[in-house]
């Protein structure tokens, strides 16, 4: 009984971990039957087996690597100026109601335009290097990590402050102890979206001027007709952003393991 | 009246609510006694909720006087500790981390030590890693209780602290603060609508009516300690404030049984 108790635990770990993987190969096998029985040209939409070799091959030539590197660096770059710039400005304007009503208006305005539409700006203004792409990349990230800290910051539970209070506990304390923790979900799920954010931005930044990064790997390809090159390019930034995420998703585990976290029924029904 | 530690003259709460002003404490006049165990009954909604957060200072919006020692109160201070109807223990700091929470700016080098020692008083050695949603309800109450007396407060207020526990655990936890107020000879004023928990801590006892809330009556409890919930004298007194709230017990005391 207990062997065939531990095998069914067993088979449900394997499909715990394979699930993931069904709809991406779902997605390939109706990809390849298209493009091998559908009447779509090569031009428009590559094979699978296609992009594959034309991965290889960007790999073996190390031109991927470069592309992925460039992207990355000037990712990195942008992510941490403007995390380090968000969750502090967010911090403060969340603690004290006054420097929000100083801040907060302007910062709503300046975040309902599009990161995209400055691009053209600071390109002008910076010029086409790297400084107007990281800085884009900075604003980009700057918004939704700033707005979700702050309201990490005024979402925690006015029952806490009352103890606070109660036992004279110091603002900085109380910000340190207090504060921060509460609000360190949302200041995390702010950062995700930001980094989501950055590959965004990096992307179109490089599609607009630049000779490296995936963003002119895919802009390139299309000009030249390589449309394997695209999707290589495409995929290459789908990874990389994936790992990224999942990475941040473990310390985001090991930072909040004082939580009890719904981790969703385990049955598809409802 | 300088016997009294705790002194409130003529208070006087009101607050603006949607359709006017509501009154929640009008002419509340009261003496806590030094080392004395009050406790303050009342229904839902007569204002002794409001009562002890205007004593432990987190409001200041008021009239009429309330004195501790001779001073008047201006808000929150070390000199009263609170416990209030959740645990309030902070998720993220482990037990230990909590109760240590309330020693911040104290810079003394046995923190740890005094933490322990409060964690022996509460009964929960052992627990100190423990984050508080791996405990139960009346342990994370004894969390919250030795935070609260960590700083040796002169009076501890009790905001219905075991009014979410299940009844035997809540029994359990009537027995531990009697102890506890034996032990420490603390002043406490414990707010709750148990009238047999109130019995079998206090030494006097509020009744408060609502609307507007006020303290219609105090009644002394000249009960021995320890106390036991079944002897004639605490059932009978039961009764007596049972009456008050207008609940009559069945029409003879003793108990008839079906056979």
């Amino acid at each position: 009984m207990s062997t065939n108790w531990s095998l069914a635990k067993r088979m449900e770990k394997v499909i715990d971990l394979l699930s993931p993987l069904v709809l991406p190969l779902v997605i390939i096998a109706i990809w390849g039957a298209a493009t091998k029985f559908g009447n779509i040209e090569k031009v428009i939409l590559p094979e699978p087996l296609q992009v594959v070799e034309t991965f290889v091959s960007l790999v073996r030539s190390g031109a991927l690597l470069d592309h992925l590197l460039a992207s990355f660096v000037r990712i990195m770059k942008g992510f941490a100026l403007g995390t380090l710039a968000g969750v502090s400005v967010g911090i403060i304007s969340g603690f004290s109601r006054r420097v929000g009503r100083l801040l907060n208006p302007t910062i709503a305005f300046i975040r309902t335009i599009p990161i995209y539409a400055w691009i053209p700006m600071l390109i002008l203004w910076f010029g086409i290097g790297e400084s107007s792409k990281v800085i884009a990349i900075t604003m980009g990230v700057f918004f939704p990590v700033h707005l979700s800290t702050e309201e990490g910051i005024r979402n925690i539970d006015v029952k806490y402050i009352e103890v606070a209070k109660i036992l004279r506990l110091g603002r900085l304390f109380v910000l340190r102890k207090a504060v921060v923790p509460a609000a360190l979900p949302f200041i995390i799920t702010g950062i995700r979206l930001g980094l989501a954010r950055a590959w965004m931005v990096v992307v179109v930044a490089e599609l607009i001027a630049a000779t490296s990064g995936l963003g002119y790997l895919i802009s390139d390809g299309r000009q030249l007709f390589q449309p394997d090159v695209m999707v290589v390019g495409m995929m290459t930034i789908g990874i990389a952003g994936v790992a990224m995420d999942a990475l941040i998703g473990r310390i985001e585990r090991r930072a909040l393991k004082w939580r009890v976290r719904f981790e969703g029924y385990r049955e598809a029904s409802l | 009246m300088s016997r009294s530690k705790l002194q409130i003259r003529n208070l006087h709460k009101s607050y603006a609510s949607g359709t006017g002003e509501v009154v929640a404490l009008k002419e509340v006049n009261l003496d806590v006694k030094r080392g004395e165990f009050l406790s303050i009954i009342g229904t839902s909604g007569c204002g002794k909720t409001t009562l002890i957060r205007l004593i432990a200072g987190l409001s200041n919006h008021y009239q009429g006087s309330i004195r501790l020692n001779g001073r008047s109160i201006v808000g929150p201070d070390l000199d009263r500790g609170m416990v209030f109807q959740e645990h309030r223990l902070f998720p993220w700091l482990t037990v230990e981390e909590n109760i240590a929470l309330a020693l911040n700016g104290k810079r003394s080098a046995d923190k740890g030590a005094l933490v322990r020692e409060h964690l022996d008083l509460v009964g929960l050695l052992g627990f100190e890693k423990a984050y508080p949603h791996q405990l139960s309800g009346g342990m994370a109450q004894r969390v919250a209780i030795a935070r609260a007396l960590i700083n040796r407060p002169e009076v501890l207020l009790l905001d219905e602290p075991l009014g979410a526990l299940d009844a035997l655990t809540r029994m359990n936890m009537q027995q531990e603060l009697a102890s506890l107020w034996e032990k420490e000879a603390i002043t406490m004023i414990l707010v709750t609508h148990d009238i047999e928990e109130a019995l079998f801590l206090s030494d006097r006892i509020a009744i408060m009516s609502s609307r507007p809330g006020t303290i219609r009556k105090v009644i002394d409890v000249p009960l021995l300690r320890p106390r036991h919930r079944a002897s004639h004298n605490f059932v009978t007194l039961k009764e007596e404030v049972m009456k008050e709230f207008h609940i009559e017990a069945a029409e003879t005391p003793q108990d008839s049984y079906e056979i």
